[in-house]
């Protein structure tokens, strides 16, 4: 069904048209339906504004692949992965996990165990007082899958052999790790509880060079030996490039464009995917030195005052009245291919 | 003459745990006009290599040995007088997190005019002036404005433009950039880098890139040092460092990142961990972690050897007869 009422002329499906015909076609893993993420700011005795955080997003992510999802700091990227696993309570929309909606205690508590995460900082994010093996055991406590303690320890110490880690490091504390080994811990914490889904968050921006190959390949190989399904967010975009099959962009909290990889990064529609791409610094010297950069004016507006209609109107080099007036949906311009612009067939 | 020659630079840090050996044996020298580029993981020794320069190290660190030579003047063992005339005034220097080096108590204004107040024989109100005009330079809008504002009414990128205003205020000849835009998102990045390079053309700087980001260097560097454990393994023009490396570390640091053509293929990590500063190997400090080592790089550190015309490695793999 189009919804004619607000878009008369145009025929493309929009995104929700595409989720319900899924039903048909073979079912997606994770369905996220005009997924709303608000925050309340009390920042004052007579001020209480609204913080749109994650504003109507939708997408689709199918068993075994990798959805990159990027943005610039700011734009909802985190919060969308943390509402989808329900670590906060979304403001409206509806996430679809292997054909079950997800609401009520008991269905967040079952979809934890399915769906897990991996944090960006692997300093905070590792209780410094207990040791890797309670670190990696916590979730098999509390979602009790462990029925004694031989069981627990075997279920660690394969843990720790899939990503990595010496079976002699279980009894140390996290300090005594380096940022890499750290979150080869939090990658066996979040693999603890068989997943079938795991959010990344910037899973490797915090540590070097050297090691984030490392890193990267691990999620690779673990995605090949145990079927998961990843929501890899970054903001590095060649990180992303490499490992997703499909690309969300997210500006001040809506998707502006989601498609394969290679479409994204060889011939983006939209046209903050554009500057995005053209910004990238090539590791090449001619082809840094030889790329045109699409510069955009201005800076990325607060999300409190998020501009009226399109949110990339007021940096957007083809802006037009109509742009500032209506925001534009989500709709497929090519089979597979997702962008919110009004003037997408105009301007590419 | 070159503008700065650094030679044999040896930088300790006296902790508690022992002496840390953060830079070991740096020697490179810059000309006027060109941009250098100093790449390597946290730890390699970049950040204290440029305080060494500027000798704003921390109280336990200290330039053990070694020759820093700005236009023919020795500055290790300057006098701080001497110093005070050079930093901020002919060389300045962008750090990293432009959210903590600007001053929140004071405007914008007020910070850009001490600089120039204190270097320069300007009055307040040519100071005034010349702030104005540096953050005109720098693409801020409505100048006199933001003069008159206070650090938290900027953005991070706006932040980063007034700490390249406030370096380049006194026209300096060498401008140190410490990682100046991995603080921020990837199209202000683009922004300030060729903002960067403006004024580099337009001012005949030189300018020295710390960075961990090659993409970055390849941008904008002419020359390129690759640094590991405090050392220096690999020195050459950019060209040289991204088509031609040779050493291992640089050769492992070139395929673990992901680039444009091979997106199909496996990325090829640098296997172990970086090294521990305080237990370093005797032999090349690579060499624990490198696919090729050979039993003399365990025992032995190569020296510095020279590959072609203004490329030099330190790796025995490049020595012909062992």
């Amino acid at each position: 069904m189009l919804d004619e009422s607000k878009n008369p002329v145009k025929k493309e499906k929009t995104m929700n048209d595409i989720q319900n015909d899924n039903k048909n076609n073979q079912a997606p893993l994770l369905q996220v339906k005009n997924l709303k993420q608000y925050f309340q700011l009390n920042n004052g005795f007579f001020s209480n504004q609204i913080l749109k955080a994650v504003d109507d997003i939708s997408f689709d992510i199918m068993k075994g692949e990798t959805l990159g999802l990027v943005g610039e700091s700011g734009c909802g990227k985190t919060t969308a992965g943390r509402t989808i696993l329900h670590l906060y309570k979304p403001t409206a929309g509806d996430v679809i996990f292997d054909g079950e909606k997800i609401e009520g205690r008991q269905k967040i508590e079952a979809f934890r165990q399915k769906a897990t995460m991996v944090f960006q900082d692997p300093y905070s994010s590792l209780d410094p007082r207990m040791t890797v093996s309670d670190i990696i055991g916590e979730p098999l406590d509390v979602q009790k899958l462990v029925s004694n303690a031989s069981e627990r320890r075997e279920r660690i110490l394969y843990l720790m052999d899939k990503v990595g880690l010496n079976s002699e490091h279980a009894a140390r504390y996290a300090h005594e790790f380096s940022g890499g080994q750290r979150q080869r811990v939090g990658i066996a914490r979040a693999l603890a509880t068989r997943p079938e889904f795991v959010v990344c968050d910037e899973p490797v921006s915090a540590l070097d060079v050297s090691i984030q190959a490392q890193i990267i390949n691990m999620f690779e190989q673990l995605q090949e030996d145990l079927g998961l399904t990843y929501l890899f967010i970054a903001h590095d975009l060649l990180v992303v490039r490499h490992i997703s099959s499909r690309i969300a962009v997210m500006y001040l909290g809506h998707l502006v464009e989601l498609a394969s990889r290679d479409a994204i990064c060889d011939k983006p529609l939209h046209p903050y995917t554009k500057a995005l791409m053209s910004a990238v610094p090539m590791p090449d010297p001619k082809v840094a030195r030889a790329n045109k950069r699409i510069s955009l004016s201005g800076e990325i507006p607060s999300p409190l005052h998020a501009p009226k209609g399109c949110p990339f109107h007021t940096r957007c080099p083809h802006a037009t009245d109509a742009c500032k007036e209506s925001m534009p949906a989500l709709r497929e311009v090519e089979s597979g291919r997702f962008v919110a612009c009004h003037r997408v067939e105009e301007i590419n | 003459m070159a503008l700065l020659e650094v030679t044999d630079l040896h930088t300790s840090f006296f902790t508690d745990a022992g002496e840390v050996k953060a830079v070991n044996g740096v020697s490179f020298s810059l000309e006027k006009n060109k941009v250098l580029g100093i790449v390597g993981e946290s730890g390699s020794g970049k950040s204290v290599t440029a305080y060494s320069i500027m000798q704003i190290l921390a109280k336990t660190g200290k330039i053990v040995s070694g020759s820093i030579k700005f236009n023919g003047e020795e500055l290790v063992g300057a006098p701080e007088s001497t110093m005070n005339k050079i930093r901020g005034n002919r060389i300045s220097i962008i750090f990293q997190d432009p959210m903590t080096s600007l001053n929140p108590t004071y405007t914008i204004g007020n910070q850009l005019m001490e600089a120039i107040l204190l270097h320069t024989g300007r009055n307040k109100k040519e100071a005034y002036d010349r702030a104005v005009e540096m953050l005109r330079l720098v693409n801020v809008n409505e100048p006199e404005k933001r003069m008159k504002q206070y650090p938290y009414e900027f953005s991070g990128g706006m932040r980063q433009r007034v700490m390249i205003a406030m370096a380049l205020a006194c026209e300096p000849d060498i401008l140190i950039a410490d990682e100046p835009t991995t603080a921020l998102d990837v199209t202000i990045q683009a922004g300030i880098l060729e903002l960067m390079k403006d004024i580099q053309k337009k001012e005949g700087m030189a300018i020295i890139m710390i960075t961990h980001d090659l993409g970055v260097v390849a941008q904008l560097c002419d020359e390129v040092i690759v640094m590991y454990a405090g050392g220096i393994c690999e020195k050459g023009s950019a060209e040289d460092i991204f088509y031609h490396p040779k050493h291992e570390y640089t050769k492992g640091l070139l395929s673990s990142i992901p680039t444009v053509d091979d997106v199909y293929q496996k990325l090829k990590p640098i296997a172990g961990t970086p090294i521990d500063l305080l237990n370093m190997p005797k032999g090349c400090p690579f060499a624990p972690r490198c696919e090729n080592a050979m039993k003399i790089c365990i025992r032995e550190a190569a020296k510095l050897q020279k590959v072609s015309e203004g490329h030099f490695a330190r790796c025995w793999m490049n020595q012909k007869t062992l």
